[in-house]
């Protein structure tokens, strides 16, 4: 074992092996934690959406679908100069490393750039529920809750998006000192994990909130 | 016995291998973390006792008269969400788990431990937003923060309190995930799943609770605070919300909680039996995938909190009979506790003592636990006292009564002294005695009407209210004994030497207290746990047992 390899071998690890399926181990279950967390919402959304159909296909359409079509590309892009960068690392390929991973940092900014246009829209259209949620189609009153879920749903996923950008902007500082090698990047595979499934919570979403309008009733 | 305390690794162990304060803030090494969690949740333990003496207080005579009504739904809530999630959820798993489950599968440290330390520092980061919420004037929703009075009428701070119950779930979260992967990965040679002790059996199944449970009472909290503080209306009815989805995700999590708060108790209670019986436990397998049953048949219960919430009366029949079923695992258990004791070779230490106790108080808990999941008995005891001493008897009478009977029995491994026998054992009676006559009297006035969350109630009640604040004082006195002679033992405690009551289990073959990565030498198991057949051999005093080989140079 080389001298850089064993100082990459924490102290409680037999071997990288042992240190690296922990990792994968450790990040699938944290993982699990997630699908529970956003699963609550999902529950909430199966519930209203089967009380009131109508309502939630007439609100899906104040969403506005280009821009939300627009960010479900930026999005799988990213996974894909995501799934790049692993494959980088795993062939001890610094530069590419490098560059995938602010490739996809990148297209993240831009996803939240985007998210950001949509709710400043959301905004001046008082479409944000409470006191000044204006709406100007049927059961205003019960549309308030296909904008909640809409609000909460998409700013969760907007707040995991923002810790996703942090933990790549970490990546690359290392990437960039050299610290990964082709038997140690746990790191960057697990920040890929988290940003694929970050990105699965959005392909979910998409057709949920922003399609619902398309297929039911118009 | 061996006189090799401290003389580990040139006489440095956990406890003295670095000095200062940072060196302790700082720390990575689980056993320090546990430490830490110990006086962490201590704290937060007389925290809690110190609202639940304001409630019996008040409830000593019938008239609303020490308290106020709001200060009273306040000292509750105070006492339930204290307890709940700073101490009962956290004690059994962050103090003894953290210990013990990298020592009982021959592990240096958990998987990860940073993540281990970062999660003592979100539990403290959760309780002070607990204290916040006592500066704030505290909260009177309830722990069940029930909508749409916690996200619309209550005038108290349900938004830090939410919070606060929200961060915690990510320090229960962190210590789950910890423990899941150090289990799977970090087995010692040789440990095999169905040679671990029991003790790391239901500390895996709980952590499964904890993984799958824990966010989603996350996002119901976090959806609480976003329809409190933001007006979004997920269970808000003037905008078609539902404010019973909030009690099924509430209760989807708070369920099996209670049995993240029960299985690691019934783990120690493996341990305690086997040791203090000298008998491998009856029927392992068994009571190991009792463990997996209650952590899986616990999630499919939550509804039976919910009799009284226009819950459908086809679901309530449902969730009525799953009920009766997660007492299956818990009556096997309870049974192999007691075919265990059969022909044991029984001896009564504090530990036992305590072990001793929770099987009849769990057996109580459990049973009036079977009673409440019939519906027709629930609607009449629904919210009424009765409840309160059925859960109180499983999670005292259950939770509290394994952790100080593990807190006894590991204290010699964890702090190398022994504390004192004679007052322990005081103590140990003294709380079951206290405890009895806290919440038998409970049982009966609940059973009589007396409907729980009020400050003032009729005349007629005051007799069993007055026992069980009798009770309650008793209670509190047995609690605070072990806190003086278990300090005490620190300084003048006898050297406890590496096994002290001749048990079994990797955890006593190293050195009391252990050394910073817990074995001076691998260990490699060649034996089942509990094996206590040749038990002869143990007590003759020699703690490098025959079995369990330890290698050297590997």
């Amino acid at each position: 074992m080389s001298d850089h390899s064993s100082s990459t071998l924490a102290h409680h690890f037999d071997s990288h092996e042992q240190q690296r399926e922990a990792s994968t181990v450790g990040m699938w279950a944290f993982l699990v934690t997630e699908i529970m967390f956003f699963g609550g919402l999902f529950l909430a959304y199966v519930l209203y959406r089967s009380r009131y159909p109508q309502t939630f296909a007439d609100a899906s359409n104040h969403l506005n679908v280009i821009w939300g079509g627009v960010n479900t590309v930026v999005l799988i892009a990213s996974s894909l100069t995501m799934a790049l960068a692993v494959r980088a690392a795993q062939l001890a390929n610094r530069k590419t490393i490098v560059l995938m991973l602010i490739l996809t940092l990148v297209l993240g900014c831009v996803f939240l750039g985007i998210k950001a246009v949509e709710y400043k829209e959301k905004f001046d259209h008082h479409l944000v529920p409470g006191k000044n949620f204006q709406y100007d189609g049927a059961n205003g009153q019960k549309a308030q809750i296909f904008f909640s879920l809409y609000f909460a749903m998409t700013g969760l996923h907007a707040v995991h998006m923002v810790i996703g950008a942090g933990l790549l902007i970490w990546m690359i500082v290392l990437a960039h000192k050299g610290v990964f090698t082709a038997e140690y990047h746990n790191h960057i595979e697990n920040v890929g994990l988290y940003w694929h499934f970050v990105d699965i919570v959005w392909i979910f979403l998409f057709p949920l909130l922003y399609l619902l309008g398309f297929h039911v009733g118009h | 016995m061996s006189t090799t305390a401290g003389h580990a690794a040139g006489g440095s162990n956990y406890l003295t291998a670095e000095h200062g304060l940072k060196s302790w803030l700082l720390t990575k090494d689980h056993k320090r973390i546990a430490v830490l969690y110990l006086i962490s949740v201590s704290f937060f333990f007389m925290l809690g006792g110190l609202f639940a003496s304001l409630v019996r207080a008040e409830l000593l005579t019938p008239a609303g008269d020490l308290l106020s009504a709001d200060s009273y739904n306040r000292a509750f809530t105070m006492h339930g969400v204290i307890m709940v999630f700073f101490f009962l959820i956290p004690a059994i798993p962050a103090v003894l788990g953290n210990f013990l489950v990298p020592v009982m599968i021959g592990a240096k440290d958990l998987a990860f431990p940073r993540i281990n330390l970062l999660s003592w520092y979100v539990y403290n980061l959760a309780g002070l937003l607990g204290v916040w919420v006592l500066l704030q004037g505290g909260v009177d929703t309830g722990w069940t923060f029930y909508t749409p009075y916690s996200s619309v009428y209550s005038n108290t701070a349900v938004i830090p309190a939410a919070m606060a119950g929200f961060v915690a779930g990510f320090s229960s979260i962190l210590t789950a995930l910890n423990f899941v992967v150090t289990i799977h990965r970090m087995r010692a040679p040789g440990l095999t799943w169905f040679r671990l002790p029991l003790f790391i059996w239901s500390h895996y199944a709980t952590s499964l609770i904890i993984l799958l449970g824990t966010p989603v009472l996350a996002i119901t909290l976090l959806a609480l605070v976003l329809e409190r503080g933001f007006g979004l209306g997920i269970f808000d009815p003037a905008m078609g919300g539902d404010p019973v989805l909030f009690q099924h995700l509430f209760w989807f999590y708070s369920h099996p909680a209670v049995y993240i708060m029960i299985l690691p108790a019934m783990g120690i209670q493996s341990e305690l039996v086997a040791a203090f019986a000298r008998k491998r436990v009856f029927g392992y397998p068994v009571v190991a995938f009792a463990s997996l049953a209650i952590a899986i048949l616990g999630f499919l219960v939550w509804g039976h909190h919910m009799f009284t919430s226009s819950q459908s009366v086809y679901a309530s029949t449902v969730f009525s009979v799953l009920t009766m079923l997660v007492a299956v695992p818990s009556a096997v258990k309870v049974f192999n506790w007691t075919a265990t004791l059969h022909e044991g070779s029984i001896s009564y230490e504090t530990p036992m003592l305590y072990a001793l106790g929770f099987i009849g108080l769990f057996t109580i808990g459990g049973l009036t636990g079977v009673m409440l999941g019939t519906m027709g008995i629930d609607l009449h005891v629904h919210d009424t006292y009765f409840v309160v001493a059925h859960f109180h008897y499983v999670m005292v009478g259950g939770t509290i009564l394994g952790y100080l009977g593990g807190l006894h029995y590991w204290w010699p491994k964890m702090f190398g002294r022994m504390y004192n026998q004679f007052w322990s054992r005081i103590a140990a009676i003294v709380v079951f005695i206290g405890f009895n006559l806290t919440f038998l009297p409970q049982f009966v006035v609940g059973y009589l009407g007396m409907p729980r969350r009020y400050w003032s109630y009729p005349a007629e009640f005051q007799i069993w209210n007055v026992l069980s604040t009798a009770g309650a004082t008793v209670l509190g006195l047995g609690l605070a004994l072990p806190l003086v002679y278990l300090l005490m033992s620190l300084k003048n405690g006898a050297l406890a030497g590496n096994n002290p009551w001749g048990a079994k289990g990797l955890e006593w073959e190293t050195t009391s207290p252990p050394p910073t990565f817990n074995f001076d030498t691998p260990p490699v198991v060649t034996e089942e746990a509990y094996a206590y057949a040749d038990s002869h051999l143990v007590e003759a005093g020699h703690s490098d047992k025959k079995g369990k080989k330890e290698l050297h140079g590997v």
